[in-house]
């Protein structure tokens, strides 16, 4: 056998038997979702997680009526999109995509095929191209989008620390999310009378850096709803902690691992409100004609350590309403 | 796998093959390892996307990238020989200074393509089937590239080019300039991959700042499964086995995507691929080897 009919004879045997182990879906019982995840960060796992809680909640229980497509592109774009093909060719009942490099593949990748699509862990998803308007979308596309409630976060951060005048926002350059809201903090600490410094990692290996440069050129840290500070957040806290920097974040899942205070929601409760979204797609509901939604309603949460630790005063106001962790 | 992706696989394969030819130019036939394209990738991307969003036509935004890319090669290529400094350094100056250059240029990190105007748009809009579009376009532009590559490398100017790479002192003692052929070389090179990067851009509908991250390697491992396949003898031979290899590298992730009944996780997906690409390298071998020990075996 000549070389080239080795190489040949070994890619048909390797399709025939893929073509084999991959039947379609079209006819199964269940229902089928389709998860398309861009990288694996703690903050958009916890979607993830809440999205999963949200289905069994609704009655849609992983392994018994619904199976779970899963894919992570592992921060690869290339990759996410042959996911958005695999998951084409499977035309599972909904796609859920998370992140915006995997929504965006998949939206592109699916046409005008009518799958329906819902984005999470998106913060700005016209700017994206997803949808052309939150409400009167008119697409198979729909979903959650995150943006935090900016201006409540920093006046929250002035009831809190009234004598604050400088507060370092901490984000990686490179997150969609974090750049998108940035413009809006600069305008909001504006208005609420802040100097706002910026520290920038680009990877997680450059956060203890970018902490130690903001130590006693501010009185506060902020940090947006950034995937990977978010997901390194332990090591955040508790370097800011150490030199008595109050730490604010815009997910509230952060003050549990040892940020000091949130107003706002966090990536679980994102994942929640994709998994109602999806669950009512699963019933029937016409993606068509679901809004973009936002996470929910915003509380107010604090780390008791933390506040023990900075010797910080709550008002009354503040105490009454806030989750203590 | 189902057809459409397979075809999906053939289509990012060939586009790739345009980032494996820049990388077998560079590694290969100049022998200057290169990392710059990690960061020409993503700037072909940028610069295309940035010029289309502004309301370019997607033409002059494709070329304007490639032009990006060969500015970044020369200016890698530039650092090592005109300062001296090692091959491997330089690019890594480049691809590092590149990440804030692309951040810089697109303002953001992420600009959306969907529902702009690209160069594939005539195409989407045709009535030609869908599922044969993107494939039948890549394999155009790949193709076109390929036989611009292979016509220049035969000629003369490509003959000193592969001349450099292959004996430096051989090449210097006929009179060629081995420091002009790097810096076209390279800037060669990063052009074709920044066009790469483009194309990405125009056919999956954004760019990201973050998609250049390991294209060096993927193009690195089309580059040598391609050469396990083939054992490439001539220079076109070479040409043709990376993009080959390209597409069958896109062939394994679209695989190892497909491996959960192995129990698989999708994060395992990275591992999956390293394995089938390993075992790619590692068959031929075996097979000379099996050849070898039965031809020894008749003989006795």
């Amino acid at each position: 056998m000549s070389k080239a009919n080795v190489v040949k004879n070994t890619l048909k045997t390797l399709l025939l038997s893929l073509s084999l182990i991959c039947p379609s879906l079209a006819d199964s019982p269940h229902k089928h979702v389709a998860i398309t995840q861009f990288i694996e960060h703690v903050a958009v796992d916890t979607v993830r997680q809440g999205l999963l809680e949200e289905l069994a909640k609704k009655g849609y229980k992983e392994g018994e009526n619904l199976t779970v497509h899963f894919e992570n592109a592992q921060g690869n774009v290339a990759t996410a999109g042959q996911i958005a093909l695999k998951f084409i060719g499977l035309k599972p009942d909904v796609i859920v995509t998370i992140a915006t490099p995997s929504a965006q593949a998949m939206v592109k990748a699916v046409g005008k095929e009518s799958i329906p699509i819902v984005f999470s862990a998106v913060t700005d998803p016209v700017r994206a191209g997803l949808v052309s308007s939150l409400k009167d979308h008119k697409s198979h596309v729909t979903g959650v989008m995150d943006a935090p409630p900016i201006k409540e976060q920093m006046a929250f951060i002035k009831t809190l620390l009234p004598e604050a005048k400088t507060i370092g926002v901490l984000y990686n350059p490179g997150d969609n999310g974090s750049v998108a809201s940035l413009e809006t903090i600069q305008e909001q600490a504006k208005v609420q009378g802040f100097t706002v410094v910026e520290a920038t990692p680009i990877k997680s290996s450059d956060i203890q850096a970018a902490v130690l440069q903001l130590l006693g050129k501010v009185d506060a840290i902020y940090v947006p709803l950034d995937n990977m500070i978010v997901s390194a957040m332990p090591a955040v806290s508790s370097l800011a902690l150490k030199h008595n920097l109050p730490l604010f974040s815009a997910d509230s899942g952060s003050v549990e691992s040892g940020a000091f205070a949130c107003l706002g929601y966090s990536y679980l409760q994102a994942g929640h409100k994709t998994g109602e979204i999806v669950s009512e797609i699963l019933e029937g509901k016409d993606p068509t004609k679901i809004a973009v939604a936002s996470p929910g309603t915003t509380d107010i949460f604090i780390n008791q350590h933390a506040l023990e630790k900075l010797k910080i005063v709550l008002p009354e106001s503040v105490r009454s309403q806030a989750h203590f962790y | 796998m189902n057809l459409i992706q397979f075809m999906g696989a053939v289509d990012m394969g060939l586009l790739y093959g345009l980032v494996a030819m820049g990388v077998l130019l560079s590694f290969r036939i100049l022998d200057f390892p290169d990392l710059t394209v990690d960061g020409s990738f993503p700037l072909g991307a940028a610069v295309c996307a940035v010029l289309i969003v502004s309301g370019y036509n997607p033409w002059i935004a494709t070329f304007c990238a490639i032009l990006a890319g060969m500015t970044a090669g020369f200016i890698t290529a530039w650092i090592s020989v005109r300062w001296n400094i090692l091959h491997l350094l330089a690019s890594i100056l480049t691809m590092t200074a590149l990440y804030t250059i692309n951040l810089r240029i697109m303002g953001r990190p992420n600009i959306a393509l969907l529902g702009e105007n690209t160069i594939f748009t005539p195409l989407e809009n045709s009535s030609f089937p869908n599922l044969y579009v993107m494939p039948v376009a890549m394999f155009i532009v790949t193709g076109f590239f390929l036989l611009l590559v292979y016509r220049f490398l035969i000629s003369e100017k490509g003959l000193a080019m592969r001349a450099t790479g292959a004996n430096i002192r051989m090449a210097k003692a006929q009179g060629i300039s081995a420091n002009r052929q790097t810096l076209f070389g390279l800037a060669m090179s990063n052009g074709l991959v920044a066009l790469a990067g483009s194309l990405f851009a125009q056919g999956q509908g954004f760019a990201d700042v973050t998609m250049g991250a390991g294209t060096i390697i993927i193009g690195l491992a089309a580059v040598i499964v391609g050469e396990a396949f083939f054992n490439p003898k001539v220079i076109l031979a070479a040409l043709i086995a990376c993009v080959v290899g390209s597409i069958f590298y896109r062939l394994v992730i679209a695989m190892a995507l497909n491996a959960s009944f192995l129990g698989l996780h999708a994060t395992d997906l990275q591992l999956v691929s390293a394995v089938l690409v390993g075992i790619a390298m590692i068959t031929p071998k075996l097979r000379a080897k099996i050849l070898d020990f039965k031809a020894s075996r008749s003989q006795s």
